[in-house]
């Protein structure tokens, strides 16, 4: 049961996003440019970097649903969302995402363990400024998601299929459009 | 040095903005509609809960000036530094040391809250926002802290700074620039 009375029926953030809507616009927004909007990383990519913090903060419900976000825009690639999880270094994915994982890694464990060495590494691999920027400020969002979600013990079903399709859904659409199926309409 | 070619002369969170604008306008908007906007727990409050995470997470730069910040609106930087050294014997509200355990809790982790905490916060007075706001404060830090450090943006020693800073952010909240080059 969550920690505090939160809208019965609706799963991890959304919950307390519609506890609380005053929040989960900015929320909402962080997320859209961070993942959804146009950039030279791909969705797939950005959302691996989310699914992969997510897992090593062991957060069920973000690591699922951005997993699913993940494979939906991977062409249904569950396999490579979970090799990403338990061993990026010898999944198909490009030298300068695997560099970008070493750097969220760190960001997760605390930002001062981010090393020279590691953002040289992504620069080799051909990582520009703002993609390692956007790689620690992702990284340090799913911090906070993570803790947000889990911090106030929200319902979270073991549901697959249901965060497959939801998956799907948000690829397509993005996170400002989703959070009208369960933000109460005010405006 | 910074780990990206940040822009120069701005401290701290400063240089992230205005690197990534596109970023910066929803993170100014959360801090300042969970420090600023008017809310059950007064600004000075919020804003200990938000050093007191910045201090356990080591972010000089955001324990500094939100530290300035929150003595701006107590009116005594003292209480802050209590704050730091010691919650339990800090001359706070039984319910902001309540609220600040499950800040701390959820500090080194979302599983970390126990019902206990939430329980013990209820019993002094804490509603369902206030807990919420505790642990979404609590967690923003734990990305705002990650943010300034990760980039290891340039962060100087210089008191009058961050308190010509905090009086800005006590004053006008987050929406704007606090700082100038």
């Amino acid at each position: 049961m969550p920690h505090i009375n939160l809208p019965e029926g609706l799963q991890g953030i959304r919950a307390a996003m519609a506890f609380r809507p005053e929040t989960a616009k900015p929320l909402n927004e962080l997320v859209e440019v961070l993942l959804h909007a146009p950039n030279s990383l791909t969705p797939g990519e950005r959302e691996l970097i989310a699914t992969y913090v997510s897992s090593l903060n062991d957060c069920y419900f973000c690591q699922t649903v951005h997993g699913a976000i993940a494979a939906a825009h991977l062409d249904g690639d569950e396999e490579l969302v979970l090799r990403v999880k338990a061993d990026f270094a010898h999944a198909a994915i490009s030298e300068k995402l695997k560099a970008l994982l070493v750097i969220a890694g760190k960001v997760q464990k605390g930002g001062k363990h981010v090393t020279t060495a590691d953002v040289e590494g992504a620069r080799k691999a051909g990582a520009t400024d703002v993609e390692i920027h956007d790689t620690v400020l992702i990284a340090a969002a799913f911090c906070m998601y993570n803790r947000y979600v889990d911090g106030l013990d929200t319902w979270q079903p073991h549901d697959e299929e249901l965060y497959r399709q939801r998956g799907r859904k948000t690829a397509e659409e993005g996170y400002v459009t989703m959070s009208r199926e369960y933000l109460p309409q005010t405006k | 040095m910074p780990h990206i070619q940040l822009p120069e002369q701005l401290p701290g969170i400063s240089s992230a903005f205005a690197f990534r604008p596109e970023t910066a306008k929803p993170l100014r908007e959360l801090a300042h509609i969970l420090l600023h906007e008017p809310n059950s727990l007064s600004q000075g409050e919020r804003e200990l809960i938000a050093t007191y995470v910045s201090s356990l997470n080591d972010c000089y730069f955001c324990q500094t000036s939100h530290g300035a910040a929150a003595s701006c609106h107590l009116g005594d930087i003292e209480v802050v530094k209590q704050v730091y050294a010691d919650v339990e014997h800090a001359p706070i509200s039984e319910k902001l040391k309540r609220l600040l355990v499950i800040a701390g809790q959820v500090q080194r982790g979302g599983k970390q809250v126990t019902r206990a905490a939430v329980e013990a916060a209820r019993e002094h007075g804490a509603t369902d926002i206030e807990i919420h706001d505790a642990v979404l404060i609590a967690a923003a830090f734990c990305m705002y802290n990650r943010y300034v450090d990760g980039l290891a943006t340039w962060q100087p020693r210089n008191e009058s700074m961050y308190a010509e800073m905090g009086a800005h952010l006590a004053r006008e909240g987050y929406k704007t620039p606090s700082i100038r080059p």
